[in-house]
């Protein structure tokens, strides 16, 4: 008799990713895994992500955030990210410590927005102003890494980090390793 | 601090001087350069001086100043931005700094700064428009026991009262010259409160040089050794073993060695080198003398914190005085060959240079920065010479051993830590001020002795000491048990030690020197956490947070102050936890600031007031 017992296939981990005020670096150094995105993909399966197109999270177990916060769908989306992931990763610089958006921090937002939208290359000077629409969300007065916003239990740094150093980090977690990169992976720039 | 200024100040320090201006400048920097013989390593002294005569350090003097002394521009400005005393901005005629340690606010200084900025019509931090007055906080200014204390433009003025806020407030809006201010509200008392052999000492000038010079350098090391004698500054070496390696290290003879005296007592709460600088001045200039006598040193520096310039003069007078008696200068008491002279050099409100490394930098004219050590100062010390660098009281210590012997000083105190301490005493008690206490005395028995009842915490050794919860108080004061540099500041049950703690790492992030990382950064970032759960966004995750950072910048600061850095909230977390609990007001993570309030300005902005407008208070 065929007695063979089948092992149910393990349950693949689901994780969500996204972009707030990011530059989608992190996500391109995300598919510099290249063909390791195969092997990956035995082992979990994407919920919310740029990959996936889906709108919204269901509950996953691996939240991963390129940029950090600098107007109120950031912090919608990251709220939405905290409450359904069971961990959460910061990945680059901007998530870490806002980065380059974070450079406006030292301008008053009104001086910034009159540049762009008055001051700046307008096409009809006459009706130029700064956007009102209730379509639109509004900038926070101070752009801020997602720590300050949400608990977070992990850091990727680097401007991008290395497809390596993600590959590393993420496989590390998925074998239930606390993960930490080698030094050559590990830079902040 | 920041460096906040009104647009107007900004315009006045931008405006083109006129030639006239820039003649009086260039002949003040001409004059205190000429005094100084155009050494680079005088250029703190340099710019300090020419800071007094014009009020303020403008760019271009900066530039002449660097051009004179064939030193780069950059280091001139390295110089003036590190001391928080020294400024490239005009402050106004009358400068209002506030201390602004624990002890101070206790007494009131927050109120007291409010009041005279409202009756001057200004902000802190902002000089006023017609370039009067600025108000600002400043680090303790050592006068603990008679506080709460400001300086104005410089000069301490202690016990604030309303009334003395309403006069001086008068005299700065008369604009009338600090010279014709009434004399007695510079006073400063002593406060001695209990003697005992220091401050006891009988002692007159050259007593103690003459019963050395009868026995030799050798048998005045010998006493020094039998006398124990351990450094009163905080980390309690032995003084024996810094002279005789001072001694021991090569030297080039022309150069020689050099005594230096640490009177920077910046470590908030203490000021009991102020009294002996101010009543026993021989006996610590005597006990420098001794130093050089020992190890062979021709050059002494006292290095006098800024906040202590009051005592400039004074001092000046009691070095010529001992100058004219023979003590100092060459051939001390007709010893031929024993030559000896001591100069001051003045701090500028860096409390990083009470560390002695830092110290010597700051002597050299430098950044107060310390130096990686080895090699240590008795072998490298000021400008590259084997220097001893010792407390105020360690030196005034010795005076007592080289006329009563070791053996007898040994007889005081504790087996590792032989004769007395004086500790300064603020805070909520009857009589703060100075005593003296053999080491070995419990906490307890100096609680009794001046007055404290109701104690919830003493605070030992200043902000980056130790602090001591009720069950400690049998402990000993002795380098073996509770060691301590002087401060001793005691909180009642109705202090809220979160606060204490909260003032104290606010100081170190204040006083980082930049550095290091660790130390820069993580201080800064302590403060951050500590303000949060202080506005009332505090959660557990935060805790675990300041947890980890303690342990960086203990692990890893370049220095003392960042390894110290972390202990008020240490001591705290383990002794006081209650004060911080009571401020986890958030089961999870909670942002430092509110979300919606981050919305005001761009809301206001395009003048939306809609739902999407809006970031409600997450759901639990």
């Amino acid at each position: 008799m065929m007695n063979a017992v089948v092992k149910p296939p393990r349950p693949k981990l689901r994780v969500a990713t996204t972009s707030l005020a990011g530059c989608f670096g992190c996500h391109m150094s995300i598919l510099d895994i290249d063909e390791r995105l195969i092997d990956l993909l035995e082992l979990v399966e994407f919920d919310r992500s740029p990959l996936t197109d889906i709108k919204h999270c269901g509950p996953c177990d691996i939240g991963i955030i390129e940029g950090g916060i600098c107007n109120s769908e950031n912090v919608h989306v990251l709220r939405e990210f905290r409450a359904n992931c069971k961990t959460l990763i910061a990945i680059g610089a901007c998530a870490v410590n806002g980065g380059l958006p974070a450079q406006r921090n030292h301008l008053d937002l009104q001086e910034i927005l009159l540049e762009i939208y008055q001051a700046g290359p307008v096409i009809d000077l006459d009706h130029a102003r700064i956007p009102d629409d209730p379509e639109l969300p509004l900038p926070l007065d101070k752009v801020h890494p997602i720590h300050e916003i949400v608990r977070i239990d992990y850091f990727i740094p680097g401007c991008p980090p290395s497809g390596d150093a993600i590959w590393t980090f993420l496989t590390e977690l998925i074998a239930g390793r606390t993960p930490s990169l080698p030094y050559s992976q590990l830079h902040f720039d | 601090m920041p460096d906040s200024q009104t647009p107007n100040s900004q315009q006045s320090a931008l405006r083109e001087p006129t030639a006239e201006q820039r003649r009086h400048w260039r002949l003040v920097v001409e004059g205190v350069i000429a005094k100084h013989g155009a050494r680079p390593e005088q250029l703190l002294q340099i710019l300090i001086e020419i800071q007094e005569e014009l009020s303020w350090l403008p760019l271009k003097v900066v530039t002449d100043v660097a051009e004179r002394l064939s030193i780069s521009r950059a280091r001139v400005e390295g110089v003036v931005g590190f001391y928080s005393f020294l400024h490239t901005r005009p402050n106004g005629r009358f400068r209002v700094l506030f201390s602004n340690n624990i002890i101070d606010r206790m007494l009131g200084s927050q109120t007291m700064m409010d009041e005279m900025c409202r009756k001057l019509w200004l902000q802190p931090g902002k000089m006023s428009e017609d370039g009067l007055v600025s108000i600002g906080p400043t680090s303790c200014t050592g006068m603990g026991d008679q506080g709460p204390a400001l300086l104005v433009n410089g000069m301490t003025i202690t016990k604030l009262t309303h009334q003395r806020v309403n006069l001086i407030s008068e005299l700065i809006r008369k604009d009338t010259p600090l010279a014709q201010w009434p004399q007695d509200l510079f006073a400063v008392d002593d406060n001695i409160q209990r003697k005992d052999i220091l401050l006891n000492s009988a002692l007159k000038p050259g007593d103690a040089l003459r019963a050395a010079l009868a026995n030799g350098p050798d048998a005045l090391m010998e006493e020094m050794k039998k006398s124990k004698l351990r450094g009163r500054g905080g980390a309690g070496f032995t003084t024996a073993q810094k002279w005789d390696f001072c001694r021991q290290a090569p030297v080039d003879e022309a150069l020689g060695r050099v005594v230096v005296c640490n009177a920077d007592e910046g470590e908030p709460g203490t000021f009991k080198d102020r009294v002996l600088l101010t009543r026993y001045a021989d006996l610590v200039f005597e006990g420098m003398t001794l130093a050089a006598y020992a190890i062979g040193a021709k050059k002494g520096f006292l290095y006098l914190r800024g906040e202590y310039r009051y005592l400039l003069a004074p001092l000046q007078e009691v070095l010529s005085a001992r100058r004219a008696q023979g003590l100092l200068g060459a051939s001390i008491l007709s010893q031929t060959g024993f030559d000896f002279d001591i100069e001051i050099h003045m701090g500028a409100g860096a409390y990083v240079c009470g560390e002695e490394t830092a110290l010597l930098e700051s002597l050299e004219g430098k950044r107060g920065t310390p130096r990686i050590r080895p090699p240590f100062p008795v072998t490298h010390g000021y400008l590259g010479r084997p220097t001893s660098v010792n407390n105020v009281e360690t030196l005034a210590s010795a005076c007592l051993i080289a006329t009563q012997g070791g053996d007898a000083f040994a007889k005081i105190g504790t087996a590792q830590s032989s004769g007395t301490k004086l500790l300064s005493i603020s805070g909520d008690c009857a009589q703060p001020g100075i005593y003296e206490f053999p080491f070995g005395a419990t906490i307890a028995e100096v609680l009794e002795a001046c007055g404290a009842t109701d104690v919830q915490a003493v605070q030992m050794g200043g902000a980056s000491g130790v602090t001591l919860a009720p069950s400690e108080f049998s402990r000993k004061m002795a380098f073996e048990d509770v060691p301590t540099a002087g401060a001793f500041m005691i909180f009642d049950s109705g202090r809220d030690m979160f606060e204490v703690a909260s003032n104290f790492v606010h100081f170190f992030a204040h006083e980082s020197c930049g550095f290091c990382t660790p130390c820069r950064v993580g201080t800064s970032l302590l403060t951050g956490y500590l303000d949060k759960l202080s506005n009332g966004y505090g959660s557990k995750p935060d805790l675990a947070e300041i947890d980890t950072l303690n342990r960086v910048l203990k692990s890893t600061s370049h220095c003392g102050l960042g390894q110290a850095a972390a202990n008020p909230i240490l001591d705290g977390l383990k002794k006081f936890r209650p004060a911080y609990e009571k401020r986890m007001l958030h089961q999870d993570f909670e942002p430092a600031f509110n979300l919606d309030a981050a919305l005001e300005r761009a809301r206001q902005i395009t003048g939306r007031d809609d739902a999407g407008a809006h970031i409600l208070e997450e759901q639990a």
